[in-house]
């Protein structure tokens, strides 16, 4: 069996004034994945390896990490494409290390309930369900697909350089009730949309679409905003 | 808690996209001086004949002509950049329900920016 070397970013806030890495050698077969990697680290090498983890499948958003320094879901990434040289995995940038792998997400939480990802409701309809037509849906389901990995977070050096900027994934999910047909809540998450932390924090790096799992491409988001942006700007000079 | 924040110090050279994103926003500064090189002529221009030909003269001086082939391989790289971002400004367009592909967007971009380009070389020939 082949081996190859994981060189781990390590950080424990109890006894290290700042991250180290440390590196493993790992045997691995060519459908072994780098979360996979990680996991026979922990269960046959060092226990004390911290990371997140569920799914396996790209879709519960917990494990991505910064690997050979891009950020990547670690469960669709496979060890193969790396060998013969190493594997080098650091938690996702900008956020920050709780130990080793792990991240502190509590900053994008903050900002995720701040856009209120949820429909604020028209009057429901005297009779069934709200009906939305294949064009109307096709207007936000790119949007709703995201699942919070946060790997557009570590793209973007907006938000390194400035944590106060809500950032691509929460701005993409406002967009997503923003479009959606059946909501009334836009006026209360433009306030979101225009801050000075907003859309306008934005300067169209590109890299958080590129980085994305789920193909959510929260660049468009954030961009066609600085429209909508605009536009409510300029025409509250013509309403009452 | 205690947590680690690592610096962002030299974030630009860490991933290849960053440097490539980098030029992009540095070559407004060569284009600016391309600009303000052509504002030049223009104020040339009207002080008079004498004044327009010293001016059209300067340009052949290898510092110009450096500038002018710098300045002419970043507008490229420019307009690029630019025209393959365009459709994430942009919303959704649908020509009676068909969206266009954003390649299609992109694709009529630079062929908007070839035909200005081509229009103003045959006026100038």
């Amino acid at each position: 069996m082949r081996t190859i070397q994981i060189e781990c970013l390590r950080y424990h806030p109890e006894t290290d004034a700042e991250p180290r890495f440390q590196s493993y050698e790992i045997p691995f077969s060519d459908d072994m994945s780098v979360l996979q990697g990680l996991q026979y680290i922990k269960d046959h090498l060092d226990g004390s390896l911290t990371f997140r983890w569920s799914c396996r499948m790209a879709i519960c958003g917990s494990c991505g990490q910064m690997v050979n320094g891009v950020p990547t879901l670690g469960c669709e990434t496979f060890l193969r494409n790396y060998y013969p040289g190493k594997v080098r995995v650091e938690p996702l940038n900008h956020f920050p290390i709780v130990r080793d792998l792990a991240i502190d997400q509590g900053d994008f939480l903050r900002k995720l309930e701040s856009v209120k990802p949820y429909l604020i409701a028209k009057d429901a309809p005297e009779k069934g369900t709200f009906l939305q037509t294949p064009g109307q849906m096709d207007e936000y389901y790119q949007y709703s697909k995201c699942i919070n990995c946060l790997l557009c977070y570590a793209a973007c050096p907006q938000y390194g350089l400035n944590e106060k900027f809500t950032g691509p994934a929460a701005l993409a999910l406002l967009h997503r009730y923003n479009a959606d047909s059946r909501d009334a809540g836009k006026a209360e998450r433009m306030q979101v949309v225009n801050a000075e932390d907003g859309v306008w924090g934005c300067t169209l790096v590109g890299y958080c679409s590129e980085v994305c799992p789920k193909d959510v491409d929260p660049a468009r988001a954030v961009n066609q905003n600085k429209i909508n942006s605009t536009k409510d700007y300029f025409l509250r000079f013509f309403r009452k | 808690m205690k947590t680690f924040i690592r610096p962002m110090a030299g974030w630009w050279r860490r991933n290849p996209y960053y440097l490539w994103y980098m030029l992009r926003e540095a070559s407004c500064v060569v284009i600016t001086a391309y600009a303000l090189v052509l504002l030049a002529g223009l104020y040339r221009l009207q002080q008079g004949k004498a004044y327009f030909d010293a001016w059209r003269d300067s340009l052949s001086t290898p510092w110009s002509i450096a500038l002018h082939a710098v300045a002419l391989l970043l507008v490229l790289y420019h307009s690029w950049t630019w025209f393959k971002v365009m459709p994430k400004t942009l919303p959704f367009i649908r020509i009676a329900g068909w969206r266009v592909p954003d390649r299609m967007i992109v694709a009529g971009g630079v062929a908007g920016a070839v035909l200005c380009s081509a229009a103003i070389l045959w006026i100038a020939r």
